[in-house]
């Protein structure tokens, strides 16, 4: 059975309404069949410390990444992962985790490779559910096993590697780091040197347009109309661009993608997940310093 | 593998053992647990940041004091937020393994101690490098206070 669409006025703004749901909405469908909620967060401990009742918990560091070819799961990882976790492929899957959402939109994308046909993040996330004082939960629920089919994962629509990157030199692409991190002032995003890079500054001809803009301070998603005032107006992006997002190891730059393919509509949104950890570190590869793009 | 390199000083072994001797499935359950009993910042502290050193290293912003007193025991004050429990959870092993004992006892601490916690695949390396930067922040203020 289909698990209806949240309805809310602010979301049919949006290109496609489907991708989010409310804390309202979901309060109201918790116990719908074929439903799960997955968090997904920054901090490995957050869902311990108690989640949204029923919710199952989804890592990327230790779950969706596979450390030894530095890449994601496969097909057939992925699968098990899922299956794991109770969740099938006609499951519609809602994600949802702290600061901003920021690692459960990255974990949505992951699922993206995959295809997984219905799956939407909860706006403003872990932290607006807190905020409103809605139940939380440190019962780790127990769901039957789900079946989930082995799906080759498509690298080709969503993501880009990094020659794909030095082709698209001149075309549209969105830095998503901090302006010191940008400018090249940082090696490191603030809080967080150990995933440096061996020079500072960012690719040519990027715009940087921090992640978190796109947030409201509830952490739910800016309004159409703001995201447009920041997207088109300030970056001067157009629906049609063939667009690179990038940050530091793709997580961050997730967020920005999902807001400009999913809620600003734009056909050809890719995230450069290698981002400045690979493209700083790459030998024979253009930078820029500075604030200028 | 590392875990079984060389001895640890009794106390640190002691809590190795905490979380070695859990299932696999158990083990983040007891990290939360030493971040619950992170004891809070004293007064003397609490108004007072500007005394306490930030570990940027930490994925959340993590503040810590260090104290020698006149005998040569270290004592141990740290600061994190409450959604932040990874990074309270490694303040709270550092001060149960570390408060209370003598100088030369803190600074033999193994570099590689947080690897020792059966925590790695669990938590990821990245995060746990947040405990080793504590570790090393802890070691050099006790060499710069020690008489």
């Amino acid at each position: 059975m289909a698990v209806p669409h949240d309805s809310a006025s602010k979301f049919q703004e949006y290109a496609q309404p489907e991708m989010l749901v409310s804390t309202d909405w979901l309060a109201e469908h918790l116990d719908d069949p074929g439903l799960v909620v997955a968090e997904s967060d920054e901090d490995v401990l957050l869902y311990e410390t108690g989640h949204i009742p029923g919710a199952v918990k989804l890592d990327w560091h230790t779950e969706l990444n596979d450390p030894e070819t530095r890449d994601y799961v496969d097909g057939a990882g992925f699968a098990r992962l899922m299956a794991e976790k109770g969740i099938s492929r006609d499951t519609t899957l809602i994600l949802y985790g702290d600061r901003n959402n920021w690692w459960a939109a990255y974990a949505l994308w992951v699922c993206t490779l995959f295809g997984h046909p219905d799956v939407r993040l909860l706006d403003g996330g872990r932290a607006k559910w807190i905020a409103e004082g809605r139940a939380l939960s440190t019962e780790v629920p127990q769901r039957p096993r789900g079946s989930y089919p082995v799906v080759e994962r498509d690298d080709t629509t969503v993501r880009a590697f990094r020659d794909q990157v030095v082709t698209h030199l001149g075309l549209p692409m969105i830095d998503v780091r901090s302006p010191g991190e940008y400018s090249g002032e940082l090696l490191h995003m603030p809080d967080y040197p150990q995933e440096g890079a061996v020079r500072g500054g960012h690719i040519p001809g990027a715009r940087n347009i921090p992640w978190a803009r796109a947030a409201a301070e509830d952490a739910t998603f800016r309004t159409r109309k703001e995201l447009e005032a920041i997207y088109q107006d300030e970056a001067g992006l157009r629906s049609d661009d063939d667009v690179v997002v990038y940050c530091r190891i793709g997580e961050r730059s997730s967020h920005t993608w999902f807001v400009l393919h999913h809620l600003l509509g734009y056909p050809h949104v890719r995230n450069y997940d290698g981002s400045w950890t690979e493209w700083g570190n790459s030998v024979r590869v253009p930078i820029r310093r500075g604030e200028q793009p | 593998m590392t875990a079984d390199a060389g001895t640890l000083p009794p106390r640190l072994q002691e809590i190795a053992e905490e979380f070695t001797d859990t299932p696999d499935s158990m083990r983040l359950q007891t990290l939360l647990e030493f971040s619950e009993e992170l004891p809070p910042l004293p007064e003397r502290y609490a108004d007072h940041h500007d005394l306490l050193e930030q570990v940027p290293e930490c994925q959340t912003p993590l503040f810590l004091a260090v104290e020698v007193d006149p005998d040569g025991v270290v004592h141990l004050f740290f600061e994190a937020p409450r959604e932040a429990p990874t990074t309270r959870g490694f303040a709270g092993i550092l001060h149960a393994a570390l408060d209370g004992l003598g100088a030369e006892e803190v600074l033999e601490t193994p570099e590689e101690f947080p690897s020792r916690l059966g925590l790695v695949d669990l938590v990821s390396p990245l995060r746990l490098r947040g405990m080793a930067a504590m570790l090393g922040r802890i070691k050099r203020q006790v060499r710069e206070k020690r008489g």
